[in-house]
Order: C-alpha cells, then structure tokens, then sequence
C-alpha cells in the first residue's frame, strides 16, 4: 500500500467520522463534489449525514463549528484555501480561540488550511497562515511535513479539546508518498529531527522541511552534517528539542514559506536567543519568503520562497562565520 | 413564502395564559430596569462597577417577550447588550449579573470577560463576543449539531441584534446559513433607532429590515416593540414557527433606545423631537398601564410587586459586593483547555 499526503488527510478524516458520530465535516464543495482538492472524495458516500456541503460564508463557517462543538459535536471545517480563512478570521480569533479562557467550555473545533505556494497559484491562492494565528492564544496550529504526521496529527487535532489550525501544505498533497502509516505518531507539540547532523541546525516546518534536507544533503558533499528540526507544530513548540539540537551544533538557520516580517522563524530564534544564547557560535539566521505577495507566474515564485540552492547558500554563510 | 405581516394584539388573544404570561413577563422587565437604574447609579458614582454600563432602556418589553417563549435547560438563547430582560425571562439569575458587573470571582466569566459578554453555554447561553453578528451562526451550528445528533425535537434557539448589526457579513452569513439549513433559528431585531450615534438612515436604505427575511427565503414579522402585548403575540406566533420546522423566523421590532449607547454616552444625537413620538414610550409604563386598564392587578398589587423585586436587586447587588475579587496569583494564564495534557509533552503551551 502506498498513500499521499492528501490521501492521508482524506484517510485521517475517514477515521475520525468512523471512530466517533460527533464528528462531522463542513465546508465548500465537500460534499458530493469530494472538495477542491478531493480530500473529502466519497467521504459522504460512507457518511451521508456528517459531510456537509457549506454556503460561501467563512464566517458563518466557523460560527457553526463553534456553536456545533459547544453541543458537544467535533467539527472539521475545510477552508478551501487557508488564505480564505482571512474571511472567517473574526470567528476563529475571537470567538473560538476565546472561548475556554472566557467560558470554561472548550471549544474542539478543527479547522484544515490547504496551505502555502504552488506554482501559478497566484497571491490569494498560496498563502502560510500559521504564524498569524500562533500570535493568538487559545489556538493549537499544526504543520505537518510527511506524510505520517498528516494522518496521525489530523486525528489528534480532532480528539483535543481546543480550536486546532491544521495547516496541510498543499505543495505535498500529491507528490509526497508514504508506503505505510505506523500505528501511532509523535505527540502534538514535539518536534522530530528530521535529519541528525553536528556542524548546524536548520530548524523548519511543513513542505520547507523537505527544502532544508535537500540543502543539507547537498552540504553533506562537502562534508557539512547538517540537523534539520522539523517542528511539526509550531504552537505548542517545542523549545526543548530546539535548543538540544542547537547546543550540539551551535549554529541555528530557521526557514519557514511564510512572509519575512515576525512569524514562526522570528519566534524561535528570539526563544533560543532568550534561553540559549551561551550555545550559539554564529549570529542566529532566518529564511524567509520575499517580503511581497505571493508571484503568480512559476519563474517569480520559485524566486519568492526559500528553495534548497537559497537555503544552502544561507547554511554556508553560517558556516564560515 | 408569505410577505412579512405586522402583528399587532387583540383583545381575543387575551386569554388566560396570555394574561399569565403578560404579567409574568411584566415583572422580568421591571427586574431588568430596576437592576439596571442600580447599575447606572454604581456607574455614576464611580469606583464600584469594572468597565462599562450598557443598558437595555426602552427595550424590556420586546426583549423579554422573547426569553418568556423559551424554556432553559432545552432552547438556546444568545442575548445581546440590551438584553437584561429577555436574560431574566429565559431563566438566567439575578447574581449572574452582579457578579460580573461588579467583578466578583464567583460569577460566570469569573473576572475574565465582562458585564454583558456574560453566559453559561452548558445552559443553553452562549457568551457573547463584541463583534456584531457573530452569534447568529454560533447558534446556527447549536441547532445544526442538535440535529446531527438527533436531539433537536422540537428546541429552538434565538439570537438578538440591533438595527447597526444587521450591517455586518456575520448577520447575513449566519442568518443565510440558517435559512439554507431550514433550522428553527429566532432572530430578533431590535431596531432602536441608533446604532451609537449613528442613524438608521446611514445604516440601511429599505423602508424596513424586515423585508430582508424575503430575500433570506425566512419568515418576517414587524412589530411595536414598545407594546408588551403586541410583542408577546408576536414571538408566541414565530416561536411556535420555529418549533413546528417552519425554519428561521425574524422579528423587528421598532422602538427607541433611551438610554446612551452606554452610560458614557448622553445620546445627545437623538433630535428631541422623536423623543416625543410613539417610538419613545417607556414599554414599563405602557405595560404597567395596560395592566390597570385591564384590571389584571391593583394599584397595591403593582407596588408589591416593584418592591419585591426591589428586594431582590438590593441582595444580588449586596451579596456580589461581598465577594472575592479574581486572583492573579491564583490564575493558571493558561488559555488552552487541554494545556496539561500539552505540557506534558513538551516546555511550553
């Protein structure tokens, strides 16, 4: 058996509506039609009932999932596209990410983003959210980088009792594989060293993780051992793995897709430059996208994120200081 | 789908169980004001009152029309900021608000939000959030995942907004949401004239919101919000819609807010000259009146009434300025509900 990273989103949210009848799905085009990217394909067929067809109101989107979870259902609302999630901001950041603190009611709702650039998806169609709503508390967001952690963090985001941002990267929906999923994963809010190494650390996350193992095998040439950290969730993050991984190399790269102007890289150096500064060897650096919208046409994209080459470049700079 | 229809009363609905219901109802909205004159006193003299006074002036009979219809413990009721009485007619206690107004540990929100954000969403209150519009489809998914799981039978839940949020996306997303899921959604719509300081002429351009239940596919009625009776009749009917599967129903009702926007506010913007028109009748005194001219209850009756509920406010208001205030060094400042279970997996949450 071999399985993409969206057929495992599709096969996590197959799971979730089997295990448990609170769970339901609600969003734009899921239902028959099997969603945009067919992550909900012949999802209503098995559960007639609990994959519902949504009108285009973000807003009222996450509204519903917020009333429905304070009934006691577990809704997984699908965004067609995280950056229209900007519509259903208000809900999500002030209703939803809210709601314990105020209340003492949890609110267990699950909110996917298909996330992040792909080539000719232009400025509205690409975007990285998780560090805009990592700002807000009360929310848990996720970003997973394989395959594995799509399966098994989707069905934990569902079982946790409070609001999860699921930011799945659509870059990886079809060309990343896995030939099997292992029984369990790691815990939400524990990173995973995707690549041991001792001369740097690249701490990243979601498709970028790939990115950074390709730069860092292609330092291996010349006898670079580059650690790759992938975060796996950015809020909780996981600082403890963070810094062990930068007290055994004492060099620290962070990447992410997102925008350059604070966010997630932002974030982990100031944590590390807080708690491990006696660790560090050389200025810690950050990578990001350009600070402009997102390119349309694929020769302006390519130039606009972090690619392995740029990444590379970056980690040999670190490496000379 | 019929035209919306103005309700107005009729003598031949004042039955028995209306009379009960009028009178009942009646003493949930003297409760309202006189807690609420209480608050506006605290506010005015300073120190005793955490954050702002929003008061629901002019808007107890329509609103507390509404909470009489429900029943807690198995409808749904999402009270805005003029909502005092429609609270207290759903079944919400007295304390609730004096703890929260006053800040007291003990009350719902427990120092964490405050005065009108108040609810108890396990009792069928969700707590409103300041972004207008929102709760229409918060209450939409309640009855959406009621029916999911089949539990929604025969509940209903209803939602209050004014005139200034019917403006919002979140209005018309929740309430066209609710109207495509065909689910017994009650939306109430106090048009009082002023949202702020802004008129109803910089807010809409129809002659009247409720021609907006048409283009939602929903049932629409009109009506005097100042008039008790017209507005029991009114929700008794959309109510009953509601439950029999009829789908969304939505009321407007007309009236004037007399009072600030909040306290702070001397609503100097309102002309005097619509100070002086039909719009701006206290719906206490009306009532109070309708009452007499009925002959439902004596003079004295009236007046024992107003000082049991006197009573009642002087204790809630006694008993929540006794009380702790909320601890900083005992907050946990966690804002995840399952942070343990995270923090246990790793340093931080």
């Amino acid at each position: 058996m071999s399985l993409t990273y969206l057929e495992a989103i599709r096969e996590a949210q197959y799971e979730a509506l089997r295990r448990d009848p609170k769970v339901f799905l609600y969003g734009q085009d899921i239902g028959q039609f099997g969603g945009a990217f067919k992550a909900t394909k012949n999802l209503q067929r098995e559960f007639p009932d609990r994959v519902l067809d949504s009108p285009i109101s973000e807003d009222a989107m996450i509204g519903v999932a917020i009333g429905a979870a304070l009934e006691g259902a577990r809704p997984i609302v699908e965004m067609q596209f995280a950056d229209f999630s900007a519509c259903g901001f208000n809900q999500i950041i002030n209703q939803a990410a809210t709601h314990y603190w105020r209340t003492n009611v949890p609110c267990p709702i699950t909110i996917r983003l298909p996330s992040g650039g792909t080539p000719g998806s232009g400025p509205f169609h690409s975007q990285s959210m998780e560090g805009i709503y990592a700002h807000y508390p009360g929310l848990v967001i996720l970003t997973p980088a394989t395959v594995e952690d799509a399966y098994h963090m989707l069905l934990d985001a569902v079982s946790l009792d409070d609001p999860v941002i699921f930011c799945e990267h659509k870059f990886l929906y079809y060309h990343l594989k896995a030939d099997s999923l292992p029984e369990t994963g790691l815990p939400i809010g524990k990173a995973r060293i995707a690549r041991p190494g001792r001369h740097a650390t690249v701490v990243t996350y979601s498709a970028m993780v790939h990115e950074c193992v390709r730069a860092a095998d292609e330092l291996q040439r010349d006898g670079w051992q580059i650690e790759v950290v992938d975060l796996r969730s950015v809020k909780p993050i996981d600082t403890d793995t963070i810094l062990a991984s930068v007290a055994r190399t004492g060099r620290l790269l962070c990447v992410g897709e997102a925008f350059p102007w604070g966010g997630v890289t932002a974030e982990v150096i100031s944590k590390v430059v807080e708690d491990g500064f006696h660790l560090l060897d050389a200025p810690p650096q950050r990578l990001n996208s350009k600070d402009t919208p997102i390119p349309y046409h694929p020769n302006l994209w390519r130039a606009h994120r972090p690619t392995a080459a740029n990444i590379g470049a970056a980690l040999r700079g670190l490496l000379k200081f | 789908m019929a035209a919306p229809q103005t309700i107005t009363f009729t003598e031949q609905d004042a039955t028995d169980d209306f009379r009960q219901q009028y009178l009942v109802t009646y003493r949930h909205m003297l409760s309202a004001r006189l807690l609420e004159d209480r608050l506006a006193a605290l506010y005015r003299s300073g120190g005793k009152i955490v954050g702002g006074v929003y008061l629901g002036r002019g808007q107890e009979a329509y609103s507390a029309a509404l909470g009489v219809q429900l029943k807690k413990g198995k409808d749904i009721y999402a009270g805005l900021i003029r909502d005092q009485a429609g609270r207290m007619a759903f079944g919400e206690i007295m304390l609730d608000t004096t703890r929260t107004y006053l800040g007291s540990a003990l009350g719902p929100m427990r120092g964490r939000d405050g005065n009108i954000h108040r609810g108890r969403p396990k009792e069928g209150m969700p707590a409103m959030i300041s972004h207008l519009g929102t709760m229409v489809s918060v209450v939409t998914g309640m009855l959406l995942a009621r029916r999911l799981q089949g539990t929604l039978g025969d509940t209903v839940g209803a939602t209050c907004i004014g005139d200034g949020a019917t403006s919002t996306g979140s209005f018309h997303e929740g309430i066209n949401t609710a109207a495509v899921e065909k689910l017994p959604l009650v939306i109430s719509v106090a048009n009082n004239q002023f949202a702020y300081s802004t008129p109803t002429t910089r807010q809409y351009a129809c002659d009247d919101l409720v021609e907006r239940a048409v283009g939602y596919g929903i049932e629409g009625y009109s009506v005097d919000g100042t008039d008790l009776a017209a507005s029991l009749t009114v929700f008794r009917l959309a109510v009953k819609r509601a439950r029999e599967g009829q789908g969304p129903q939505m009321i407007v009702g007309t009236l004037l807010r007399l009072s600030g926007h909040g306290e702070h506010d001397d609503a100097s913007y309102i002309p005097p000259t619509m100070r002086k028109t039909a719009l701006a009748r206290d719906c206490v005194t009306v009532a109070e009146e309708f009452i007499q001219t009925q002959s439902w209850l004596s003079t004295a009756k009236l007046k024992e009434m107003r000082d049991e509920v006197r009573h009642e406010v002087d204790d809630a208001f006694s008993q929540a300025s006794h009380e702790p205030a909320p601890d900083p060094y005992k907050e946990p400042w966690r804002a995840l509900s399952s942070w343990k279970q995270l923090e246990g997996d790793t340093n931080e949450a």
